[in-house]
């Protein structure tokens, strides 16, 4: 029973692996993708009344850009993020773990609704995770 | 039981009911102990999906059959600010085959102490207590127990592991629990010569995606009643977080030796709603 459930596990997780020889900028479906992604996160802010106040001052075309410069770079994609660090542009605004928590959801719809890969997701996840000490409660 | 089974069934269908912001699955499974966790270890996590000043609620029916026992509890729970988690759970243990059965109440409060289970590289931990209260005593009192309650304090740390194997996330847990409970508790606590010891539990959980997640776990037990063994037991589980507001959880057990009734091994069935 064990034995057969690790066998049909580990066949299943096998079939689904990536290649290695594409990036993850690749994977999130290159510049159209991370600006998808992107769009999706701004307007899941949009319509989420627990944290779109936070952005009540923001210039969202300047934010766009800036955000999608850094999902690129941190990706591995041919740009180079030319904003504040995380610590300086979230200090002050009372960012709650709940608005934190708020976010990744966003961030996962969008990357589900862009179809990227469970595995590229969770790759992108555990680079933008330890953000948190950055952003909450600063 | 059939009531909450109707009432889950119709969450399942539903979709966009009230749910907190934490990421789903997040708050785990729900024990047969009432906790959040697997089926039968407690984790650090904190039930439901109340992120920082939300709250949150949850209810669950669970089975264990195994050869020769049925184990099902039912309970109810409150989660705020994902830092306290407060729980009740009442089991009812039936010796099918000897005949009778055993019934245990358990309060059980959580409070997560550090860390945070998916940000930070320090792994969530949460201490916790449980004050279990027999409800049919004459039984383990006949066999040597000499206390109808007993509390138990543990500490769990969990931690999930982004793009750990395959490109899949990994949830480790280890918990050391304070006990001098014989069966969980079921066949009483204490007597002569028992001593309260220190157990330990893990789990390790593959989630597939957001919502499919494959488990195993370990229960160390202190076998220290003189009539029959106690052995440790095990379990292999998938757990399918359907939305935030119902999850099921399908599991194999290996319960070992029970009241000199060797090798109980079976299946086991849990459902929770969380609000």
């Amino acid at each position: 029973m064990v034995k057969y459930l690790l066998f049909v596990t580990t066949l299943a997780l096998a079939a689904c692996q990536h290649s290695p020889e594409t990036t993850l900028y690749q994977r999130l479906g290159g510049e159209t993708g991370v600006e998808n992604i992107v769009d999706g996160v701004l307007s899941g802010i949009e319509q989420d009344p627990s944290i779109v106040h936070h952005f009540a001052d923001t210039d969202i075309p300047r934010f766009r850009r800036l955000l999608i410069e850094q999902f690129c770079e941190l990706a591995g994609g041919p740009c180079r993020y030319t904003g504040a660090s995380m610590q300086e542009s979230h200090t002050g605004f009372q960012i709650t773990q709940a608005h934190f928590d708020a976010l990744v959801n966003h961030l996962i719809s969008a990357m589900q609704q862009q179809k990227v890969s469970i595995e590229a997701q969770n790759e992108f996840l555990a680079m933008l995770a330890p953000m948190y000490k950055d952003v909450v409660y600063r | 039981m059939n009531l909450i089974l109707c009432s889950l069934c119709l969450l399942m269908v539903s979709s966009s009911l009230m749910a907190g912001s934490k990421v789903i699955a997040t708050g785990g499974a729900t024990t047969v102990e009432g906790n959040s966790g697997g089926g039968i270890v407690p984790w650090a996590t904190i039930n439901g999906y109340s992120s920082s000043d939300e709250w949150s609620l949850n209810t669950f029916a669970s089975r264990v059959g195994v050869d020769d026992f049925t184990l099902e509890s039912l309970g109810f729970g409150a989660s705020f600010n994902n830092q306290w988690e407060l729980s009740f759970a009442r089991q009812n243990f039936a010796l099918d085959s000897i005949g009778g059965e055993l019934r245990q109440d358990i309060i059980g409060i959580k409070y997560k102490i550090a860390g945070e289970l998916l940000y930070t590289s320090l792994p969530q931990l949460s201490i916790g207590a449980q004050w279990k209260k027999n409800r049919d005593f004459a039984l383990p009192a006949a066999v040597g127990a000499k206390d109808d309650s007993g509390y138990e304090l543990y500490l769990a740390a969990s931690k999930v592991f982004f793009d750990a194997i395959a490109g899949r996330n990994l949830l480790l847990n280890a918990t050391i629990r304070s006990t001098d409970a014989h069966q969980t508790g079921l066949l009483g606590f204490g007597g002569a010569g028992v001593e309260r010891k220190l157990m330990f539990e893990s789990s390790a959980v593959l989630l597939l995606n957001y919502n499919l997640a494959l488990g195993t776990e370990f229960k160390q037990k202190p076998n220290q009643l003189g009539f029959a063994d106690e052995q440790h037991w095990r379990d292999l589980f998938a757990a399918w977080f359907i939305n935030k507001n119902a999850s099921v959880v399908l599991g194999y057990v290996d319960l070992g030796d029970i009241a000199g009734l060797t090798e109980q091994t079976g299946f086991y069935l849990s459902v929770e709603g969380t609000w």
